[in-house]
Parts: C-alpha cells; sequence; structure tokens
C-alpha cells in the first residue's frame, strides 16, 4: 500500500487520538457558533437585552424580581438558547446538508460529533456566563459564593438535558421545522416556563416545575440566592437528561 | 499487501425501508447485491435514477446497514467501524456533505487535525486547484467549486479506499479533467476507487471494473471490455459493433417496430438528414436481417459505418426494458 499524498509504502492512514478529535471539533463548532451573527443574537445579546429590561423593570415596580433572582434565570435562559435552539438548529441543518452523515464517516464518528457538540456548547456558555454573569454583577448581582458550585452543576446537566432535546428535535423533523420548534419553544419556556422568573410553586401551576426550563431556572436560583443544592429540581432536569439522550439516541437520523 | 487485493466486498446485501403504502410493509431498495472492489483500481457502479448507487455506497461506508448480507470494508464491517477503520476511507457524499457557513481552508483544516498523517493540505489545493476560494464561504461556492472541496475533504485523510458519489457532478471540463487526474494518481499509488457515475463516458475512461445496476440488483459487471465484448476477437468468436446509419428522411415509428434489431435515432441528426444507430451487430446474419428491412422499407441508407460498442450501448441494452 502506497500513500497518495507521501508516496510511501506503509500505512499511513490512523485516525488522530480521541481526546484531541473531540477536543478539536468542540473548538472549531464553537468558533463557528461565535461568529455567527444570528446564534450570538440568540445566544448573548438576546438574553443580555432581558437582562438589562429586567433590573430597569424593578426600579419602576417592585411586582419584578431584583437582580439576584433574575441573573440566574437569564443564565438559564441562555443555556437553553445555546445548547437547545443554537445546537438544534445548527444540526438540523447539518443533518439536511450531509453534514452529519459527512462527519460520521470521518475518525470523529457519531460518539465523537455529539462529544464534540457537547464541547462546543459547554465552550459557548462559558463565553456566555462570562458576558452576562459579568453584566449581572456590574447591575448588582451578588451570588452566594458557596452556591457557585451548584450553580455550574446546574448549567452542565442543564446543558447536557437541552443539548439532547435539541439533537432530538434536530435528527426527527425538518431543519426549517427544528428553527421553528426550537424558537418558539425558547421563547415559551423562556417567558413562562419558569426558566428567567420563578413559577407559583402552589395549585395546579405547580405542574409547569416539571419543566426542564423550571428545574434549571429553580436550581440556578436557588444555588444563586441560598448557596444551596435545590435536590427536585436537578433531579427532574437529571430525569429530562436521560430521557432525551435516550430518545435521540433511537430516533436520531443522521441523514 | 498486494496491490490488488480486495479492500471491498457486498455478499447479498439487501436494505429494505418500511413503507405503509406497501403491501408488504417495506420496500426493497437493495435485493442482493455482489459486488468487489480491489486496490489500486476504480470501480464504477452506474444505473439509471434509483437504482440503488447511493444506497450501495452507503451500506459499504457503514451510514445504512444492511437488512441483510454482509459488508467487508478493508475486512473489518464497516457498521461496527471504529476511528481506525473510518481514517483509511475517505468519503464524498453525492449531496457534498459540507457546512454552508465555513471557508474551504478552515474545514480541511478541521479535518485534517482528525487525522494522525493527514494529506498535506497545500499539496492538496494545488493538485484540486482550490486556492482561488479557499476563504470564501461554501454557500458561496459555485457547484463545481464544492464538488472539488467535497472531493478534498474525502482526500485529506490520505486514504487507502475512496468512495466517490457522482465525484464530477456539476464540473466544467477543465475541472472534471483535474478529477480524472487525480483518481489516475490514487489507482497509481494503489488507492481503491469506488465511484458511482451518470456520466457513462467517464465510467468507460476511468473503471477498471463497472457494476450495472437495476431496480436495487447487479445486472451485469465485468470490466469495460468483458461488456462491451471487445475481447471477443481474441477468443475467435466474432465482436459485437455498433452500426450507424444515415437517411434522408426520419423514419417512421411503424418502420422502427418492423426493423429486426432495435434502431435508436442519434442525436446529432438534423433537418438535413437522420443518424441511426443499432447497438449490437453480432453476426452476418444481424447484417443481411437489416439490408432486408431497409428493402422493405426502400430505405438506401446515405452512409453507413461500424463502431466499437460502448458502455452507454450495454447500458441501454441492459438497463432499458
Amino acid at each position: 500500500m502506497t500513500s497518495a499524498a507521501q508516496s510511501t509504502t506503509t500505512p499511513r492512514s490512523r485516525p488522530a487520538p480521541a481526546h484531541r478529535r473531540v477536543l478539536a471539533h468542540g473548538l472549531y463548532e464553537a468558533r463557528i457558533t461565535l461568529r455567527n451573527g444570528e446564534q450570538l443574537l440568540v445566544s448573548l445579546i438576546l438574553p443580555l437585552l432581558v437582562l438589562i429590561g429586567l433590573h430597569r423593570a424593578h426600579a419602576i415596580t417592585e411586582i419584578v424580581p431584583d437582580i439576584d433572582t433574575t441573573a440566574p434565570g437569564v443564565l438559564a435562559l441562555a443555556v437553553m438558547a445555546s445548547a437547545f435552539t443554537g445546537a438544534g438548529i445548527a444540526a438540523g441543518f447539518e443533518r439536511q446538508y450531509g453534514v452529519l452523515a459527512y462527519l460520521a464517516t470521518t475518525p470523529l464518528g457519531p460518539t465523537g460529533l455529539i462529544l464534540g457538540k457537547s464541547l462546543a456548547v459547554l465552550c459557548v456558555i462559558a463565553v456566555q456566563l462570562v458576558v452576562l454573569g459579568g453584566a449581572a454583577l456590574a447591575l448588582g448581582w451578588a451570588p452566594e459564593p458557596m452556591g457557585l458550585i451548584w450553580l455550574l452543576g446546574a448549567v452542565v446537566i442543564g446543558a447536557a438535558a437541552f443539548t439532547a432535546l435539541g439533537l432530538l428535535v434536530a435528527g426527527t423533523v425538518r431543519a426549517e421545522a427544528t428553527l421553528a420548534l426550537t424558537n418558539v419553544a425558547w421563547v415559551l419556556m423562556g417567558a413562562a416556563g419558569g426558566a428567567v422568573l420563578p413559577l407559583n410553586h402552589e395549585g395546579a401551576g405547580a405542574l409547569l416545575l416539571l419543566l426542564p426550563s423550571a428545574a434549571l431556572g429553580e436550581a440556578m436560583r436557588e444555588a444563586s440566592i441560598h448557596g444551596s443544592l435545590a435536590a427536585v429540581p436537578v433531579l427532574i432536569l437529571a430525569a429530562w437528561a436521560l430521557a432525551a439522550i435516550l430518545a435521540a439516541r433511537k430516533w436520531f437520523r443522521w441523514t | 499487501m498486494p496491490s490488488s487485493a480486495v479492500c471491498l466486498r457486498l455478499a447479498g446485501v439487501r436494505y429494505a425501508v418500511g413503507t405503509a403504502s406497501s403491501a408488504k410493509g417495506f420496500t426493497e431498495i437493495l435485493s442482493g447485491v455482489d459486488l468487489t472492489a480491489r486496490r489500486s483500481e476504480v470501480t464504477a457502479i452506474i444505473g439509471p435514477n434509483g437504482a440503488g448507487k447511493t444506497t450501495t455506497l452507503s451500506c459499504s461506508q457503514g451510514l445504512l446497514r444492511p437488512s441483510s448480507g454482509t459488508v467487508q470494508l478493508l475486512g473489518q464491517n464497516p457498521w461496527r467501524a471504529g476511528a481506525g477503520l473510518r481514517a483509511r476511507v475517505g468519503v464524498m457524499l453525492q449531496d457534498g456533505g459540507l457546512p454552508q457557513s465555513v471557508r474551504p481552508r478552515t474545514l480541511l483544516a478541521h479535518i485534517a487535525k482528525l487525522h494522525r498523517h493527514p494529506w498535506p493540505l497545500e499539496d492538496l489545493i494545488t493538485r484540486l486547484d482550490l486556492s482561488d476560494f479557499l476563504s470564501t464561504t461554501i454557500r458561496r461556492l459555485s457547484g463545481g467549486q464544492k464538488q472539488r472541496v467535497a472531493l478534498a475533504a474525502a482526500l485529506i485523510g490520505d486514504p487507502e479506499l475512496v468512495f466517490l458519489d457522482e465525484p464530477s457532478a456539476g464540473l466544467d471540463p477543465q475541472s472534471r479533467q483535474l478529477v480524472f487526474d487525480l483518481i489516475g494518481h490514487l489507482r497509481s499509488c494503489g488507492i481503491g476507487i469506488v465511484l458511482t457515475t451518470h456520466l457513462l463516458e467517464e465510467a468507460q475512461q476511468l473503471a477498471d471494473s463497472v457494476y450495472i445496476l437495476k431496480d436495487g440488483a447487479v445486472i451485469r459487471h465485468g470490466t469495460v471490455a468483458e461488456l462491451t465484448d471487445s475481447t471477443a476477437e481474441q477468443n475467435g468468436r466474432s465482436a459485437p459493433r455498433r452500426l450507424c446509419f444515415a437517411s434522408p428522411r426520419i423514419l417512421t415509428r411503424d418502420e422502427l417496430d418492423a426493423a429486426p434489431l432495435p434502431v435508436e435515432l442519434d442525436s446529432d441528426s438534423n433537418r438535413a438528414g437522420a443518424r441511426w444507430t443499432v447497438a449490437a451487430i453480432s453476426a452476418p446474419a444481424d447484417l443481411s436481417s437489416l439490408t432486408a428491412w431497409w428493402e422493405q422499407i426502400g430505405l438506401f441508407p446515405a452512409e453507413i459505418s461500424f463502431e466499437a460498442r460502448t458502455l452507454e450501448d450495454v447500458f441501454w441494452e441492459v438497463s432499458v426494458p
């Protein structure tokens, strides 16, 4: 066997080590996302506007909670934007254009592709936490330092749940439908699904606390405000993550 | 490893998809495909639309799992392929599989990072003449430029076997020659090439081995010489010939129906006269029956010529009912 490029007589076609492949793909996708204007709008600009808007609204009326309540909620909204809307829409169009099928034939493979995408989502979320967290701190947010570890834990589990949900949608319906569904769902979950603003814990409305958006918002607010772990919301979020991963494994179609 | 070693073998590969409209509840896309591809050879899969060419490639690449039958890609089952096997195989999909918002250089540099010893990027850029549009986002490229980027993406890992689904679709003649030269280079380096094409002239020019698919099954395979039977004379038989004749008028449907052999109108016919082709004259008796038919319809051809049969003749013969 001769290599076409090198004209040697030994087989040279070998994959890069697995961790390098995943790292390379994660950074590649993160760069693409952060250079995409539409993605930046949904991931950073809109959450930033919500943060500032709620802060201004609180100055006018006490009905709107203060920055200590809204800041972790906006971070939850941002996590949903990257993991669910951003990753879902990107995967939907990649599937439509055959990019997922092509990448599945490279040494990256399906597993590396999913791990790489997850890493990319975490990279984008890291940027969101710095930018939005910095803005919130500038506006007076004072998170409980002991709760930051729980907040980061909730972010990771939330990212897993929403990435799996986004991929589930992207892998089962057309790209245009993914675009519409994930955007509408993001707005609804952000506005009324308990992500940004806390839900009522009593009555029939308490059922909405079972939504992944509410679970993420609750977990992040509990960590930020009280510095403690919100066990039930975290368990709900973990259950969503597990169910979405299993469903995506079963129904996701690469082509 | 000998250069003629088998690099891909399909045995009795079937692939079916569930369909509610079918009485059986499924539709069979491939119905028992047998195919062998070797290193240092170009294996072409040709067939009409919907024959199962792309599905055959997808099963070979591990993108689809056959309903039954076996696929051996470089000695392994591609459906269970690990990174080691995927690194040895290059794939160019029919629709390219290229991310639209990325620049070719960014994409190729990224795919190169997935391999331990990639093809040097600058060399590939030169061979495929990509330099003029490396910094243009892929969605802004022409169809031919996208094809060349997709080919580069298939080769960047310096594979031992490449699958090229319609590699010259949308290419101008100059780009097509570039691609042909590159395929020739790959073959000379011991790489196995499996390609599908609609262009029979391309298959005739490039392929060492040709498989004609129809309705999900291989209906004919062999070398171009074997398929066109141009080796018949070496075996003491008369080689079939294509016979072309010119007539001063267009023949009627009834006249054509009365012909002893299938007669096709050539595309270069015009008002000044018509040119006709009989795809296979295999024996003097065929010629006698043809002249008898001309006499019957009162035709004295203005010109008669014999030509070697082409893959296109064989293709039409076996794939058109």
